[in-house]
């Protein structure tokens, strides 16, 4: 009778998901947003796009190998990271740039730190901010008219939206046809990334909700200059890299919290400093550096928030409990 | 405990107890004055001879200074050598004295040279102190200018020692963050990560060939 009884410990329910299955939704969500920055930029946005995944690829395998770690090139988190990167980059960079930048991410923001599961910051966004650091006139001056795939000297409908200006119809926003990086251009292109994530159950709303609507709701009280209440929170959301960092970058399971209230707070806070940055920093947009400041907080969040322990009514109980080392 | 010979005391300095890659102290004037390799050479310089003085001062005196107020006595024997150094560059390398500025007196606080005093030359003849001075001094010199050389090249593309450049010119754009702090925090750490895997492989290959 004994040795019928089979005893494990948890978890004794397996989900069929895999990092590769994951990784893989990812790409194809990212798919709409790579085609329309290919359509609207030509061969230029597919070499830097090329560029980001392979180089990022290269990267991870190589480590690898030099470190004599196993593999992992194969569940695509790298060449996520690298297309990832290659869609927050201006279309008209030098090909260095996102070479650097994507292994950048991948050694020294991801695998120095252990791989995939263990990287504190989103190393798309690491890479980002380094390549931005090293080459700040790149990264804030090579844009193209899209279509026409010239030099564009203009300022981006982005910097045009904070001066007051109008920024475009609503028509062209959504499309993508406009000055931008290659990813952030197309804001249907990523919603339907977006919604296609949602829809597969990779990543949870809440983020994506809390970030864009901190963000809509503050651009709607400060966007307008001189005046408060005024803004237009549409075009807040629609201009610049919210809708691609909210729905891509800042659902990282790796760096958000693992709480659904967390993940709240996260969104929140990421709206904030994006809005911050935007309308009293120096940097002409700040998911960047609004998420890496929020994956930094994520351990935080997570040690805060602390989800209601079954069979107990109030949270204050729980925690105490908790502390006590009860369950 | 096993004594080293004469020369091993000044090899160690080099590769097995490297003050930057492998005891990762002495670090704030690692990080600040390490924007170009010239730079790092004459900081360097300037550690050399304050840590070998310094060893020997303390060595000199180990017997007759009292255990309860060593530390300020380590200080004091510390800030001589520093004084000269601050001095003689002042009067014969100005331009250099205006780049490192306040990191040649800070020597005088530096970890390495309080730890080697509290460490080795508290305990040891003023001969095995000397040659300790000058080893990881030496080690702690080429650490600074192999750091400096990497931010030079990558930070402005090419590496000036007085007239000569190389390459003359950028083989590619600079990246203006290697000049920075936080280029200095990833050159540092990418180098020790590097640096530690090749010594810790060659360390293995050797334990192997002689067993």
């Amino acid at each position: 009778m004994a040795d019928k009884l089979l005893i494990t410990s948890s978890p004794h329910i397996r989900a069929a998901k895999t990092v590769r299955g994951i990784m893989l939704d990812v790409v194809i969500a990212l798919v709409p947003a790579s085609v329309a920055a290919v359509v609207f930029f030509g061969i230029k946005a597919l070499s830097v796009l090329a560029a980001s995944t392979i180089s990022a690829v290269l990267a991870e395998y190589l480590y690898e190998k030099a470190v004599r770690r196993p593999v992992t090139v194969g569940d695509f988190s790298a060449a996520v990271t690298g297309l990832l990167l290659g869609l927050t980059l201006p279309p008209a960079v030098p090909l260095y740039v996102p070479v650097v930048g994507s292994v950048f991410a991948i050694v020294v923001a991801k695998q120095v730190f252990g791989g995939l599961g263990t990287n504190f910051v989103n190393p798309a966004l690491a890479g980002r901010a380094f390549v931005l650091a090293a080459w700040p006139l790149h990264m804030t001056s090579a844009w193209l008219n899209p279509l026409t795939m010239d030099a564009a000297t203009g300022a981006t409908p982005l910097h045009a939206f904070k001066g007051g200006q109008a920024a475009g119809s609503l028509v062209d926003l959504l499309i993508g046809n406009r000055l931008g990086s290659l990813g952030e251009t197309s804001a249907i292109a990523i919603i339907l990334g977006g919604a296609y994530l949602l829809m597969r159950g990779v990543i949870d709303y809440r983020i994506p909700v809390a970030y864009l609507g901190t963000l809509g709701f503050g651009v709607f009280i400060f966007g307008k200059p001189g005046a408060l209440f005024q803004g237009d929170p549409l075009r807040g959301i629609l201009l610049g890299g919210a809708l691609l960092g909210a729905f891509f970058m800042a659902t990282d399971y790796v760096t958000s919290p693992v709480t659904p209230r967390g993940r709240t707070y996260m969104g929140i806070g990421a709206g904030l400093i994006t809005l911050l940055i935007r309308y009293w920093g120096d940097y002409p947009e700040g998911v960047t550096y609004a998420i890496l400041l929020m994956n930094l907080a994520t351990p935080l969040i997570d040690k805060f928030v602390v989800p209601k322990y079954y069979g107990y009514a109030h949270d204050a109980l729980a925690r105490r409990k908790a502390k006590e080392g009860g369950r | 405990m096993n004594k080293r010979s004469l020369i091993g005391e000044f090899t160690k300095g080099l590769i097995e107890e490297n003050a930057t890659f492998k005891m990762a102290i002495g670090l704030c004037p690692t990080l600040a004055v390490t924007t170009s390799l010239v730079n790092g050479f004459w900081m360097g310089v300037a550690v050399v001879f304050v840590l070998t003085f310094s060893n020997v001062f303390v060595s000199i005196l180990r017997k007759v200074t009292p255990d309860q107020i060593r530390i300020p006595v380590f200080v004091i024997l510390i800030a001589t050598p520093v004084v000269i150094v601050e001095l003689v560059m002042k009067a014969y390398l100005p331009a250099m004295y205006q780049i490192l500025g306040i990191f040649v007196s800070l020597i005088v606080v530096n970890c390495i040279v309080i730890a080697r005093a509290e460490a080795f030359a508290y305990k040891n003849s003023l001969l095995r102190s000397a040659f300790d001075g000058l080893g990881i001094g030496a080690g702690f010199m080429i650490d600074l200018m192999l750091i400096g050389a990497v931010r030079e090249f990558l930070g402005t593309g090419t590496i000036t020692v007085g007239s000569v450049v190389l390459p003359p010119k950028p083989l590619f754009e600079p990246m203006s963050v290697m000049l920075t702090p936080p280029g200095g925090f990833i050159t540092l750490g990418v180098l020790m990560t590097v640096l530690n895997i090749v010594f810790q492989r060659a360390a293995a290959k050797k334990a192997k060939t002689v067993s």
